[in-house]
């Protein structure tokens, strides 16, 4: 099941998680730690933004002793790109309604 | 008209419909005649005025779609901000008269304006331009 599509457009709003994403789309798999380094941000800040991005299955992790190693992934976006092709099925059936309104009222 | 969303930042529909364009414009902007075929809303044709169109709700979504109308060119064109999902996006409306009627173009797009994201490092058109690539790489 895909995480519904508002949750990754709201996990995907925030620059630094989109800064995160790509990061580990660019690199594979990266710890908590090597993250905190590149996003000039805290490491409990960078442990939450993936836990939001997570949530929004963006990334997955994985445990290896003490460290968690993050990696993306990219099919999460799914929901993001269903929902443009939604909008033009949305569109074009309102297009649809504003032919037969047209033909229904005088100029 | 539609081509994937991994290469493109927007969403053109257009058809040409048998009435003058003072009529299509009047469905454009005539808040009772949005309803029957967009939606609700407190729509009125001024530029800078805010309004909401209503969507069914869903889950996750109260169906609120925030607007601002940016141009009212009267039976010619009409524009407005269209922010829902947190997609920042501009409907633009182009009426072109014809022989037998009038072309009536839609053009949704976003993604592309970086400034809507204030302090945002990271703009959308990079983004979407990653996102293909990602996309790409995945398939």
């Amino acid at each position: 099941m895909p995480a519904p599509a508002a949750r990754v457009f709201s996990a995907m709003a925030d620059p630094t998680r989109r800064a995160i994403f790509e990061h580990l789309c660019r690199d594979g798999e990266v710890t908590v730690r090597s993250l905190t380094i590149r996003a000039r941000v805290s490491q409990p800040a960078v442990s939450k933004h993936l836990r939001v991005l997570k949530r929004a299955q963006l990334v997955r992790d994985r445990r290896d002793g003490r460290q968690t190693h993050y990696s993306a992934r990219p099919d999460g976006l799914a929901p993001m790109v269903d929902w443009i092709g939604t909008y033009s099925a949305f569109w074009r059936d309102r297009f649809d309604r504003l032919e037969s309104l047209l033909k229904e009222i005088k100029s | 008209m539609t081509t994937s969303a991994a290469d493109t930042r927007s969403l053109v529909v257009e058809r040409e419909m048998p009435h003058p364009p003072e009529k299509v414009w009047r469905a454009l902007t005539e808040r009772d005649l949005l309803e029957r075929w967009l939606m609700k809303s407190d729509f009125a044709p001024v530029v800078g005025k805010r309004f909401t169109l209503h969507a069914p709700p869903m889950p996750n979504w109260d169906g609120a779609i925030d607007c601002e109308v940016r141009v009212i060119e009267a039976n010619k064109r009409l524009s407005y901000t269209w922010n829902a999902l947190g997609l920042e996006s501009v409907v633009d409306w182009t009426l072109t008269p014809t022989k037998g009627g009038t072309l009536v173009r839609m053009e949704q797009s976003g993604f592309r304006q970086e400034n809507h994201y204030q302090g945002a490092n990271y703009g959308w058109q990079n983004f979407m331009g990653n996102l293909g690539r990602v996309l790409a790489e995945t398939t």
